[in-house]
């Protein structure tokens, strides 16, 4: 793709500093635009307006608020796993982008299992919320810390299944391939819009973005860090860096995730290839690359806006209410969805 | 046994009975067949409210009546400590000698004989009236019987009123302080436990006026005294 | 024996046998969490140990008296006046309608009656410093289970009944407006109309956080059925105000005791729930802030005109006597027994304030609840830190 042919260890480079990118800029977008501006203005406030215009420069204000506190570890936490919680939450969110494609030939990897491979990493971040619960010695961090477990391993598989439907209907598992697929495929043989699947898999897409939403512990799933019962959940006792990687976390996650259904549901980087008379993902012109990333970065916009929206207007579910939701009715429209799913493509 | 006090001053004997005049005539009758000689003394403003003094040991067995009788609401628990306060309020000139102040212990309405009382206020739902129901508490042991079996939420006021006056109610389940600290000492709302605000301090009538910097000073004699 | 229904003598075999099963088969102990006196759900500085097994509460026990300010020994050193200024601040939410019972107490012990004018001011500012208050209770109640969204909404409609107040009596939460007699002053010029629009706005507000809040699936579910206390239990423990009324107990003190305030000249809806849980409890507060505005635009209605003080003396010298006055006040029955023995202050007055029997109820209600129900069943029983502990 690049005109240089470059060595193995400036594309590693290249593609740690494209990763860091990948992760924090979507992170401090939906951060500014959504956490601080959107919330405001649907409370009818402004938010931030003093750093930088229009309070832009807000996100570095705070970044830099947060390096500058003193790392308090309690005394009777377990230190070293106190002190690798955080990574090991930031860690499953870097994993994720990994296989995420953002053009024809930009990406990390090309896994053949590429969402299998996101699906399995996804559940680090588990382990991350439970360590620091845990080593935390702290009642309310142990309480947010049990609540999150059950919490996010139970949504697991309605997010799991939820992807099989797409799956099945493109016929990969490989990233590239789901895109591919969907920009150049058609409906019911008009091929203006491609075939995204979140036409024909819309079921698919509620059940995961619901699953999503309690994957990243936003209401009205925010259980494990309810903050007017536990104080912060398993976050309570973090301060200064530490806390800020958990943020960081929380939102490049939702950035992350939304990256994902993007691909699997709208179709990813791509607009429909007919438009410009592709057919074939080795069609696709060079260009793509540069434009690829802008239009996933809407995508993400659009899909964290629902997530956001719905965040900020709800109250929060019931730790037994949210198991009995996940159980009782996610999982069996996700199972009813790919059976349905199965049948059509088998007839169709 | 006491006369009734129908104490209201009654200088026009031509009112006319006001509607529910009888309503609390009838309470008295009601309790009084209850607890028979153990109602001490009574005293009623007609259309208006109604007090009544039971004897110490028909403490429980008064709140068991009334109860039955209808006063199901429990509005509070508290008590009174009838002895004047030794210190005044606080206001006095320290370069004075203390003031002659009144020490004999004056009940209020319907009498009494001991330097604390207990009372209670209860209200009927359905006939729109209230009581207040006062019990000596004797001086030497200062205690009376707890009401918890009779109105659960007597509960956290007999601990408060425990806590702030000393007086034990047999039965309490947990008698613990409600607002002061456990390893607290002494008994606040009683009138000889100081307010200690105003003794540490003078109440500011009395209190020197520094100049300003700068002023000439003031002469001496503009220092104590108003 | 008490007069134990059978949930409660269930619920304590329960606690029983959770704590048998908890120190024997399990060989676990419960853990035992303090919630408060630092936490963003209580409002204020309330403790509450509760034991838990796993996420339900095996018992619970508030332990109030954080802000314990002794309001009953510091009135005994103060004379009437001075004690209005004091009283004010026991509920500083709705802070008009703490003075009220006081002041009505003390004119009743002297003999004085307010004038008319003064009586009906009188009204409207208590129903606004109702608003106030349970304005704060609608958006607070969406904070403590989780939507954080009408909080902002309560703040800025509640806002314009601050600004009211303030443009009567110059405070905006602690007015001291009600003197011995009558008030401070009359009304500015202005005031009435601007204030017939502001209760529109309110009804407005109240429309919207029923849509917001009331309506939803999330919010039923987490109040319906959660912390009902019934009947006869509700009135042994001297619940009060909504609490009261939402367990189905019809008893207004506003039309169901004489009180000097112009209340018999209205007409009103008391508003009653049966159920007796979570939900009632919020939903009777909302009715009651809508029909607080409709009583305000009766009484603005109605206003007569003539003088706002009677003639009172200079030194005011309250006769002996004894005397209680109770009133609803926002968050329940507020009453003063005023014990007078002729001096320039009170000789003992007992402060019955509503939450201090709101929050008696706590360890009975939070028996065998889940710890996020222990945040809806507090937010809905709506305490002010300064109502209990004086």
């Amino acid at each position: 793709m690049l005109a240089v042919d470059l060595p193995y260890w400036a594309q590693s480079l290249l593609r740690v500093l494209g990763g860091t990118v990948a992760v924090l800029l979507p992170a401090g977008t939906i951060v500014y635009i959504f956490l601080f501006k959107m919330m405001s203005f649907m409370q009818s406030r402004l938010g931030p307006m003093e750093a930088g215009p229009y309070g832009s420069m807000q996100l570095f204000a705070e970044v830099g608020k947060w390096l500058q506190k003193e790392d308090i570890q309690p005394e009777n936490a377990d230190k070293r796993i106190f002190r690798i919680a955080p990574l090991v939450v930031l860690v499953s969110t870097f994993l994720l982008v990994a296989v995420v494609p953002f053009g024809p030939d930009a990406y990390f990897t090309d896994f053949e299992a590429g969402i299998f491979y996101a699906l399995a990493v996804s559940s680090i971040s588990v382990l991350g919320i439970l360590m620091a619960g845990w080593s935390s010695a702290n009642k309310y961090s142990l309480l947010g810390g049990l609540r999150a477990a059950g919490q996010l391993i139970a949504y697991e598989l309605p997010m799991v299944l939820a992807v099989i439907g797409v799956v099945i209907q493109a016929g990969t598992m490989n990233m590239q391939g789901i895109v591919e697929r969907q920009n150049a495929g058609s409906i019911f043989g008009w091929d203006g819009l491609g075939n995204p699947y979140i036409l024909t898999q819309f079921v698919g897409f509620l059940v995961f973005m619901i699953a999503i939403q309690a994957e990243l512990t936003q209401a009205p799933f925010d259980m494990p860090i309810a903050e007017s019962e536990l104080v912060s959940g398993y976050m309570t006792e973090y301060s200064g860096f530490r806390f800020l990687m958990f943020f960081i976390a929380e939102f490049a996650t939702v950035g992350v995730f939304t990256l994902i259904a993007s691909v699997l549901f709208l179709g990813g980087w791509g607009v429909p290839f007919s438009w410009f008379g592709w057919s074939s993902i080795d069609d696709v012109d060079d260009w793509m690359n540069v434009v690829g990333p802008l239009i996933m970065i809407t995508k993400m916009l659009a899909l964290s806006f629902l997530i956001m929206w719905v965040r900020f207007s709800y109250p929060r579910l019931r730790e037994d209410q949210l198991q009995r939701f996940a159980w009782k009715v996610l999982i069996p429209v996700s199972v009813a969805n790919i059976m349905v799913t199965a049948i059509l493509k088998v007839v169709f | 046994m006491a006369p009734l006090s129908n104490a209201t001053g009654t200088t026009d004997a031509e009112v006319p009975a006001l509607p529910g005049d009888g309503l609390r005539e009838a309470v008295v009758a009601d309790l009084r067949s209850n607890i028979g000689e153990a109602l001490l003394d009574v005293r009623l403003d007609p259309g208006v409210d109604l007090w009544a003094r039971v004897a110490t040991e028909s403490w429980r067995d008064a709140g068991l009546a009334l109860r039955d009788a209808g006063f199901r609401y429990f509005c509070f628990l508290s008590a009174i400590d009838w002895m004047p306060s030794p210190f005044g309020r606080g206001e006095d000139d320290p370069s004075a000698p203390p003031p002659e102040r009144r020490t004999e212990i004056v009940q209020g309405y319907t009498g009494g004989s001991t330097r604390f009382q207990v009372f209670a206020r209860l209200t009927d739902i359905d006939r729109h009236v209230g009581i207040t129901i006062k019990a000596d508490v004797p001086d030497d042991d200062q205690a009376v019987d707890s009401w918890t079996p009779v109105y659960a939420g007597a509960d956290w006021h007999e601990r408060e009123t425990h806590e702030m006056f000393g007086i034990s109610f047999r039965g309490h389940p947990d008698l613990r302080n409600m607002y002061l600290p456990t390893d607290f000492e002494g008994h606040p709302l009683r009138k000889d436990f100081p307010l200690l605000a105003r003794i540490v301090k003078p109440w500011p009538g009395i209190v020197d006026v520094e100049p300003l910097p700068g002023e000439p000073e003031e002469a001496d004699t503009e220092e104590k005294g108003e | 024996m008490t007069d134990l229904i059978d949930r409660q003598k269930l619920s304590y075999i329960a606690a029983q046998a959770a704590d048998a099963r908890l120190n024997v088969e399990l060989e676990t102990e419960g853990m035992t969490l303090n919630i408060g006196p630092q936490h963003p759900a209580t409002h204020g500085t309330l403790r509450i140990i509760v034991r838990l097994d796993g996420e339900q509460v095996v018992w619970a026990d508030p332990s109030a008296g954080y802000m314990h300010r002794g309001y009953e020994k510091l009135v005994e050193v103060r004379t009437y006046p001075q004690v209005n200024t004091l009283i004010n601040r026991i509920d500083w939410l709705g802070s008009f309608a703490n003075e009220v019972p006081f002041i009505l107490a003390a004119e009743q012990l002297m003999g004085i009656e307010a004038p008319a004018r003064a009586q009906w001011i009188r009204a409207v500012f208590f129903e606004l410093s109702r608003i106030a208050n349970v304005g704060l209770f609608l958006g607070d109640l969406g904070v403590q289970l989780g939507a954080i969204t009408p909080v902002f909404m309560a703040f800025r409609d509640r806002e314009y009944v601050l600004n009211l107040i303030e443009g009567a009596t110059g405070g905006r939460f602690h007015p001291n407006f009600d003197r011995i007699g009558g008030l401070k002053d009359d009304l500015p010029k202005g005031w009435i109309d601007e204030t017939r629009q502001v209760m529109k706005k309110q009804r407005q507000f109240a429309d919207e956080i029923e849509d917001l809040l009331f309506g939803n699936k999330i919010f039923q579910d987490r109040t319906r059925g959660i912390g009902v206390i019934p009947a006869a239990v509700a009135q042994s423990y001297g619940l009060s105000g909504a609490n009261l009324r939402a367990s189905g107990v019809d008893w207004d003190l506003r039309r169901d005791q004489k009180v000097a305030l112009p209340y018999d000249q209205l007409d009103f809806k008391v508003w009653t729930h049966p159920d007796g849980d979570c939900f009632a409890r919020c939903w009777v507060r909302l009715q009651e802030f809508r029909e607080a505005t409709r009583i305000v635009e009766q009484l603005l209605d109605g206003i007569p005109s003539g003088p706002v003080m009677a003639k009172v003396p200079r030194i005011i010298k309250v006769p002996e006597g004894e005397v209680y006055v109770s009133t609803e006040n926002p968050l329940g029955e507020m009453g003063y027994y005023v014990v007078s023995q002729g001096d320039l202050g009170p000789f003992r007055v007992r402060i019955r304030t509503a939450s201090f029997n709101n929050i008696s109820v706590v360890p009975w209600v939070l028996r065998g609840v889940y710890v996020p129900d222990v945040i809806s069943i507090l937010a809905s029983l709506y305490f002010i830190l300064g109502d209990i502990d004086k």
